[in-house]
């Protein structure tokens, strides 16, 4: 098992004491609601797109240091990029998390930001994984073209 | 009957030391803290632990006993089923029912409360009726509830809490129990039934469900205790609590899992059709009709989880061995431990009791809490980083955290295994969750 220290690395405890774009935007063109059933944990994700970009995103909810903090570092990576690039941070944090081979989890660590790369540790905490990877669920389902007019709602499981 | 009052709400030296001594040989008889003796286990209320005598007997079963229940004619078989249904006349004697008879084996509670609410209620509710449960249910007994009253159009009643303060010493605690009040002014005469949980899971607090019996019994209603958490804080006389149906499971009484009781009264259990049809709970088939066995068999489809039954009457008899009066005054002294060290530690004046009581032998020895700005599943990480093992999350009761305004709660349960040191341990990894968290 890993050290408790690895999983709260300070970046994500700082996140998760003052995290950014925490708010509910004025004006918004999508939002989708990312839910963990086993813990109950809701975030509701806002995001203005326009010509392609993310010109801005905020989010709301209630969860644990972890699932804030990923809300947090996601919100401040994707912000002013293009849905492609967006995507691609999406698509690697996950692999990061997610692949079943330390060695993929390798090749995609350096390709990630640092501010990603402190989620590494997670993978060694089973139960701890869909934390991190709420917010970025909810994020994939705003790229793939949902909660434009409606709400959607995305779960973990 | 959960009869706390044998046992005195102060804590005296003399008690601690007591149940030391008593701890360190309960704790001896289960392995698992031989192999892992740095795990502080606090969350009996998910699962217990099993003692040696269970284990061993599990073992045994397979290598010596195991046959098909009811349908051989060889001897194992013969002996296989005998041994099955005397744990059902064990179980009856256990809970104070009145025959073997009232007692069905099931899956879990869960499985037990599906039952009641598919063969006895169902078939009874019609719009307008309702059905009362409370604000602290577990979803074991909320949504089979819930789920049946949208299907018929009847209403779902539920008791609210009633909520106090505890002082602490550095801040208040929450208290909240069932208002026994609205209860009488929700019963009417649609009401067709009554759910409750005896002990809640989350809270610990020892519902008065013997008032709320009687009140149901002077309109003729029938209620369900949930029993999956009182089961295994003391003894339990239906008789005496005056329900109709009583639910609980093994896994929780330091027994197999798998399996689970449905205590039901024989008039009623009588009067319910099958829940599942299937091999081992007929009279009679044929292709044009059948006719189905009586209870308890009616409701045993297919092949039972035989080794969890007979495992369950090696529980019950691990159980009742160990004096009850000892036994409930050392899980309230470990209670009464770590509930003061939360309330009166400085270090420790972030974490707020959930479900606290200023007599705590009001209360079974589970023990819920938050931590201002620290979100459960953190404090559940960082707990279990100290080898401490608690339970973080809604604890299947998202109507009950809905109404405390809270999304999930940290909780650490007492059995009989546990001692001073997992107290101790407990405290010293909270106070690891602050200093890293806040």
């Amino acid at each position: 098992m890993g050290n408790i220290e690895q999983l709260y690395q300070d970046t994500i405890l700082s996140h998760n004491r003052s995290p950014r774009n925490f708010r509910k935007l004025e004006q918004f063109s999508h939002t989708t609601i990312g839910r963990n059933p086993l813990c109950g944990d809701v975030y509701q994700l806002f995001a203005r797109i326009e010509d392609e970009h993310i010109t801005d995103i905020g989010f709301q909810g209630d969860g644990c240091a972890i699932s804030k903090a990923s809300s947090s570092i996601m919100s401040e990576l994707v912000k002013g990029k293009t849905l492609t690039e967006a995507g691609k941070y999406k698509d690697d944090f996950l692999q990061l998390l997610l692949a079943a081979k330390e060695e993929q989890q390798e090749s995609v660590l350096a390709k990630l930001p640092r501010k990603l790369q402190v989620f590494r540790g997670i993978s060694e905490y089973p139960m701890r994984v869909k934390c991190a990877t709420l917010i970025w669920r909810a994020l994939e389902a705003i790229l793939q073209g949902q909660g434009a007019e409606a709400e959607t709602a995305v779960s973990t499981e | 009957m959960l009869n706390n009052e044998k046992i005195s709400a102060k804590t005296t030296q003399q008690t601690v030391r007591q149940t030391i001594q008593w701890a360190s040989e309960q704790r001896d008889q289960f392995p698992i803290f031989s192999r892992h003796p740095e795990w502080s286990y606090l969350d009996s209320a998910a699962t217990a632990q099993k003692p040696r005598r269970v284990i061993d007997f599990l073992q045994e079963f397979w290598c010596e006993r195991n046959a098909p229940l009811h349908r051989g004619v060889y001897r194992l078989s013969a002996q296989v089923t005998q041994d099955y249904e005397d744990v059902r006349e064990k179980v009856a004697r256990f809970i104070h029912a009145g025959c073997g008879n009232e007692i069905v084996f099931c899956r879990g509670t869960t499985d037990a409360i599906n039952l009641v609410a598919h063969s006895f209620v169902a078939p009874r509710l019609k719009k307008g009726d309702n059905i009362l449960i409370s604000a602290m249910e577990h979803h074991a007994n909320f949504l089979p509830w819930q789920q049946l009253c949208q299907k018929t159009g009847a209403e779902l009643r539920i008791i609210p809490l009633r909520k106090g303060l505890v002082e602490g010493a550095f801040r208040q605690h929450l208290q909240v129990g069932l208002d026994l009040e609205s209860a009488e002014a929700l019963l009417d005469d649609r009401t067709q039934f009554m759910a409750l949980n005896h002990v809640s899971n989350v809270l610990g607090v020892i519902n008065p469900v013997t008032d709320l019996c009687q009140l149901a019994k002077t309109k003729n209603i029938p209620v369900l205790l949930d029993g999956a958490q009182a089961i295994v804080h003391g003894s339990v006389d239906v008789k005496a609590l005056g329900c109709d149906f009583y639910v609980f499971s093994g896994h929780k009484l330091y027994g197999p899992d798998g399996v689970g009781v449905l205590y039901g009264r024989s008039e009623l259990l009588e009067t319910m059709p099958p829940y599942q049809t299937g091999g081992d709970m007929i009279e009679f088939v044929s292709t044009a009709e059948t006719t189905f066995a009586p209870p308890p068999q009616r409701f045993e489809a297919g092949t039972m989880p035989v080794s969890a039954v007979i495992g369950l009457g090696v529980a019950i008899d691990y159980f009742q061995s160990l004096p009850e009066e000892r036994l409930l005054r050392h899980e309230n002294t470990l209670l009464q431990l770590a509930t003061e060290n939360l309330r009166s530690t400085k270090s420790l004046q972030k974490v707020q009791i959930i479900g606290d009581e200023t007599d705590l032998t009001r209360k079974v020895g589970v023990l819920s809490f938050v931590i201002e700005g620290v979100h459960p599943h953190d404090i559940g990480s960082i707990l279990d980083s100290a080898n401490v093992a608690v339970r973080a999350g809604h604890h299947c009761a998202q109507p009950l955290m809905a109404d405390l305004k809270l999304t999930a709660t940290a909780r650490a349960s007492f059995a009989v295994y546990n001692n001073e040191r997992d107290v101790q341990q407990f405290c010293e990894g909270i106070e690891k969750v602050i200093t890293m968290m806040i």
